[in-house]
């Protein structure tokens, strides 16, 4: 990749975010890459504690104490004055550095897990998102008002002219998560970052908030980058999936081709432990052998070795296998695609062939479920 | 909102009256009364004192009418003519006696007060905000030595060191020269100027209790999440910090409203009798001692109802600040 396509917003190369503790340095984030397109969503998914809120808010450089981005790159592709391509790395800036401050909101905005924590509770509706709007832009409060009530209208808020002076206490969690994402509009980002932002929320509510942003995103041509544990979400709103863990990125491509082919062993076995509708009830989910290793004491080599059946001895304890471009934009980060020296037999063009273990029904029965799913 | 204060003070009538009642019992508590004590120390000091002596200064004083009379007299005086009675032990009336040194605790109560917020905000803060740094740790160490240490030793240390190294004898807050003058700009300034160090004694241990506490509520917030999403939004860390976390860490403040005067009445009778201030506390002490009864009754009925209207003033303060509790109280008054 050594040339951009002019479609790329972010990337995120290399990134690590270390918390210092009192029993070691946790690698939360050890070394994710993810890149995003313009006008496109990319699904995060992964295990509970693999890094998907931290790599989030390293992004933005909103990590707390004790942790803190410790290195890598955050490349931000953005239109600067004058419609002049500019690229800045927010991973170089400090967390309290204008420039950060600027990109906060602005190009990049964010929304939360709890709509019911994210918001103040003692401050008006109005207030929250009119000053969301007044920080990166000279106008008068009540033009700031104005656009807030245009806003909540946008997210669908019923009576926003009531709404915006009310306390966020007095509305429910769906109302709250509405406003969030109108406060998150409110300067018209490039890139929309949602962490999780219908868990807290119930099956109803998930489902309209989840329509609403898929809405917003394709009539504003934003990107979005969304982290989610539901394999079903993925298959309703992704263009492009990407699989963490343990603080990497295993695997990243458009998500069709990672749900029907996945590449890396670790992406299959998340595919298969995932529910699907119409299978028999007591039929036995697979679970991945083994748990995920504390991140302050990461094997050596290859994160996923012990709980993967495919493991090389000699070679994925020796070596971190790093990113490896396939065919269609695929990157996966496993040794038995390449990626170790020699580079040897590995055929980046066709790897599948060298997936032996792999049961020749086992990716048939996958397509089906996934169609089945995505019904 | 107005129903609520409206409701309020409405509740502040019958308080009141429980007020009046219980400081008037509690004067008659101990055995005896006024005469008693007088005529044993009449005795003591070898005077004989004649039996119809006696029944004529209980004639005069009304000592010998059932107490539910006495009661409705003093009472009735104050409601009806602002009269709060005799000082026995003074020979004058008790509004006399009252007022000056009432208005001087209130006045201490209320600087002291301020000066607590005035310290204890940026320490608080700061503290919080740099959690673990030098400040934070010398801050903590200071505040634990005011919390440890008796305010009337400060007092004494105080004056030692005031007549020590400079020579005066430190105490009282109307200088000499101003004793006698009416109020005017030089007295004011020079009652503040003697104000300073008895607010700040006094003040120590309240002030390490709020640099304590706002501490504490603060580094809660700090790690809530809508902190987070207010640095997100692009603002300034400073106007996240004072703006969110600090508005909601910062009640215990308001609060000190509410007891402020009630400890200062109870907790600076040592520092005004070391500092000789003119204020409750020391007058009140002997009244109760010599049972000198519509004085230590006045003193008390007064200062509780200081001390509701401070009450009710932290909370409807607290009502403003926090919606919500302005929300709850107001559909429970409607309800
Ligand atoms: N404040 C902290 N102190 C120490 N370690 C932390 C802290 N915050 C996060 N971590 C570490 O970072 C790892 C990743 O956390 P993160 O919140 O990104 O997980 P996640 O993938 O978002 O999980 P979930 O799906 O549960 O939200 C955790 O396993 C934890 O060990
Ligand atoms: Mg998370």
């Amino acid at each position: 990749m050594s040339t951009q396509p002019d479609d790329v917003l972010l990337e995120v190369k290399g990134l690590r975010t270390h918390f210092t503790t009192d029993t070691g340095e946790v690698r939360a984030v050890n070394g994710a890459d993810l890149t995003l397109r313009r006008g496109r969503t990319l699904c995060v998914v992964g295990e509970s504690g693999c890094g998907k809120s931290v790599t989030a808010r390293s992004i933005l450089q909103l990590v707390e104490r004790p942790g803190r981005v410790v290195g890598g790159q955050v490349l931000l592709h953005r239109r600067g004055p004058g419609g002049a391509a500019e690229t800045v790395d927010l991973a170089a800036l400090g967390p309290r550095d204008r420039r950060i401050r600027q990109v906060r909101g602005r190009d990049i905005a964010m929304v939360f897990q709890e709509p019911m924590a994210s918001l103040s509770l003692v401050h008006r509706v109005g207030n929250q998102i009119g000053e969301a709007i007044r920080v990166h832009n000279r106008v008068s409060r009540a033009e700031a008002r104005r656009r807030s009530v245009e806003l909540l209208g946008r997210v669908g808020i019923p009576a926003p002219e009531r709404i915006v002076d009310a306390y966020p206490f007095q509305l429910s969690g769906g109302m709250r998560q509405r406003v969030m994402i109108a406060m998150a509009l409110s300067c018209e980002p490039e890139l929309l970052i949602a962490d999780e932002p219908t868990t807290a929320l119930d099956v109803t509510t998930q489902a309209q908030i989840l329509d609403l942003l898929a809405d917003l995103q394709d009539s504003r041509g934003m990107a979005m980058l969304f982290i989610t544990h539901d394999m079903g979400v993925v298959a309703e709103i992704a263009d492009d999936v990407a699989v963490m863990y343990l603080g990497s990125v295993v695997e990243q491509g458009a998500v069709d081709g990672v749900f029907h082919a996945p590449r890396h062993p670790y992406t299959r076995a998340l595919l298969e432990s995932v529910p699907r509708m119409g299978a028999p009830r007591r039929e036995r989910l697979p679970a991945i052998r083994g748990s995920v290793p504390d991140p302050a004491h990461q094997p050596s080599g290859c994160v996923f070795r012990d709980r993967c059946d495919h493991a090389m001895p000699g070679r994925c304890d020796t070596t971190v296998p790093p990113p490896v471009s396939l065919a269609d934009g695929r990157r996966v980060r496993c040794l038995l695609y390449g990626g170790d020296a020699p580079a040897g037999h590995a055929d980046p063009a066709d790897p599948a062939h060298q997936f032996r273990p792999d049961p020749a029904g086992a990716s048939a029965r996958r397509a089906d479920e996934e169609a089945a799913d995505a019904d | 909102m107005r129903a609520l204060v409206i409701r309020r003070l409405l509740y502040m009538v019958p308080t009141l009256f429980a007020i009046s009642l219980v400081a008037f019992l509690v004067i008659q508590l101990p055995p005896g009364n006024y005469l008693a004590t007088y005529i044993a120390e009449l005795s003591a000091r070898g005077a004989s004192v004649e039996r119809a002596q006696i029944l004529a200064l209980e004639e005069r004083y009304g000592l010998n009418e059932p107490l539910h009379v006495q009661y409705l007299r003093w009472i009735g005086g104050i409601l009806l003519n602002g009269d709060f009675g005799m000082s026995f032990a003074y020979q004058r009336p008790v509004a006399d006696l009252i007022w000056d040194r009432i208005g001087l605790t209130v006045a201490l109560a209320l600087a002291t007060m301020l000066v607590s917020w005035v310290i204890a905000f940026p320490i608080g803060v700061y503290s919080a905000v740099r959690q673990h740094s030098v400040g934070d740790y010398a801050a903590t160490f200071v505040g634990f030595l005011g919390l440890a240490t008796p305010n009337f030793m400060l007092a004494l240390v105080f004056v030692w060191v005031s007549y020590r190294f400079f020579g005066e004898s430190a105490g009282g807050i109307v200088s000499p020269e101003f004793a006698d003058s009416a109020w005017n700009l030089g007295r004011v300034l020079d009652v503040v100027s003697n104000l300073w160090a008895p607010v700040l004694i006094i003040g120590a241990a309240g002030t390490a209790v709020l640099i304590r506490v706002l501490r504490a509520n603060l580094l809660d917030e700090l790690r809530k999440p809508y902190v987070t999403a207010a640095r997100a939004k692009g603002l300034p860390e400073w106007r996240v910090i004072l703006k969110y976390p600090v508005r909601m860490a910062i009640s215990p403040f308001i609060s000190t409203i509410g007891w402020i005067l009630p400890t200062l009445v109870g907790g600076e009778v040592m520092v005004s009798i070391v500092l000789s201030l003119d204020t409750t506390g020391p007058l009140l002490l002997e009244a109760l001692q010599s049972q000198d009864m519509y004085l230590a009754g006045s003193f008390i009925l007064v200062l509780g109802a200081l001390t509701l209207v401070g009450t009710l003033l932290s909370d409807l303060l607290l009502a403003w600040w926090d919606p919500r509790i302005r929300h709850a109280q107001t559909e429970e008054a409607s309800a």
